[in-house]
């Protein structure tokens, strides 16, 4: 081994230090005899040890408090508390003012707010498209023949008057949705199919914070659009580019919000 | 969450932080990655591999964030030298030093980009690098080779004033 010819990759391992101690002597004997690559190697070597030592102060900071775990699980653990809470409100108020005093409860609730975490929803959404969308028997629990009684019944489930935006300008039809455990809320996925057999999903659960903008995930071949908005974390995803899905979001965005918001007051 | 995991998780994020601001080259957008990805890892722990290396599984989520925000954005600003600490000459030297080497780095490919951070900064072994970056195993060393080379050229070509100041 120590007399096999110097290659490329001992030179790169040399500069990374990573040589046992007689492939290491072999390659310096080489690089004496070679200036030229010496110099070469030399200067990689020192744009290394650059890299690293300007770099190291960021290393030695001290981990910012909203970075460091316990925060992290906490608000985890507060967001998930959160959804219980406002979903049981929810529940009530559906029954009581049809949906009236959601938004009110949702203001006077004095519980602390932990911050948003629209990538959580993007993975649940992932999760649900990839478990549904491939599901060719039942794709849908509630198909699309009654949009009325479904989309009842998913906002009372969810607690959240919802509409199925219409995508059919983008080739896209509502094949129906169904309704799932999102967190530890109720979560609802309402299901869309083109004429190529593409599927797409809305994936919709209550969620704490204030309004973000749209974030962008990729989970292998599925791309996501999510976005919080009004107690709401809303999830667009569909195997496509970024993109073709992007304007379909924006089209749902505008439904959703377009749409007329629940009576207040009386 | 156990106590172990938590710590498990912790001891990652110095490294992480690192990785992230060299990426990004703003402390602020960093540290966002961070969070997200230290969400990302919350929220998938049970998918995650139970044999799988806990460092290479993070290192390889903020990286696949990182890289679906650049897409998102193309190019942003970049903050560095203001960003660092400035409050002493010393500092300030070394605050634009990092800044330059960085904008060099942001010449190449995100993935030579990365490969140099990876094995160069945080001592990945090659077939750790490979596995964040979701390349063979067996290109590692000649992917290196081709963003070394590039990293230098850039430097000896005075594109970026840094080389003034390297002995």
């Amino acid at each position: 081994m120590k007399d096999a010819p110097i290659g490329e990759d001992d030179l790169q391992a040399f500069v990374d230090a990573r040589l046992d101690d007689p492939r290491r002597a072999a390659v310096e004997a080489y690089l004496a005899e070679h200036p030229d690559v010496a110099e070469r190697v030399a200067a990689e070597r020192r744009q290394r040890d650059m890299l690293r030592d300007l770099l190291q102060p960021k290393f030695d900071e001290p981990i910012p408090a909203h970075l460091r775990i316990d925060t992290l699980a906490a608000a985890r653990r507060e967001r998930r508390r959160g959804r219980w809470q406002t979903a049981a409100a929810a529940c009530v108020m559906f029954v009581v003012g049809a949906g009236s005093g959601w938004f009110a409860a949702m203001e006077t609730q004095p519980t602390a707010k932990p911050k948003p975490m629209p990538m959580a929803v993007a993975d649940e959404a992932t999760l649900a498209y990839s478990t549904f969308a491939s599901e060719v028997m039942h794709p849908v629990e509630v198909r699309a023949d009654d949009q009325a009684h479904l989309m009842t019944w998913l906002s009372k489930r969810l607690g959240h008057t919802m509409s199925a935006p219409d995508l059919s300008g983008y080739g896209f039809r509502l094949m129906g949705g169904r309704l799932l455990p999102g967190g530890s809320g109720a979560a609802a996925q309402l299901m869309y199919d083109d004429d190529h057999g593409n599927r797409l999903t809305l994936y919709v659960e209550t969620a704490h914070g204030d309004a973000t903008a749209f974030r962008f995930a990729q989970d292998r071949d599925m791309a996501t659009f999510v976005w919080i908005d009004k107690g709401m974390g809303f999830a667009v995803t569909a195997k496509a580019s970024r993109e073709t899905l992007l304007p379909i979001a924006e089209a749902v965005y505008r439904q959703l919000d377009t749409a007329p918001p629940p009576a207040r007051g009386s | 969450m156990d106590e172990d995991l938590g710590s498990r998780l912790e001891r990652q994020i110095p490294a992480l932080r690192r990785y992230a601001f060299a990426l990004a080259r703003n402390s602020a957008e960093a540290d966002d990655l961070v969070q997200d990805c230290l969400e990302r890892a919350l929220s998938r722990w049970s998918l995650r591999r139970a044999d799988g290396d806990l460092r290479a599984w993070l290192f390889a989520i903020l990286r696949n964030q990182f890289v679906n925000a650049y897409h998102r954005n193309k190019r942003r600003g970049t903050q560095v030298a203001a960003d660092a600490d400035a409050s002493s000459p010393a500092g300030q030297d070394r605050a634009l030093e990092l800044g330059d080497a960085l904008a060099a780095l942001d010449l190449l490919p995100e993935e030579q980009k990365s490969l140099l951070l990876l094995v160069g900064v945080e001592d990945f072994s090659y077939a750790e690098a490979a596995e964040v970056l979701g390349i063979p195993a067996g290109t590692v060393m000649s992917r290196l080779s081709r963003a070394r080379k590039r990293l230098r050229e850039i430097l000896e070509s005075g594109r970026v004033p840094l080389l003034r100041r390297v002995k």
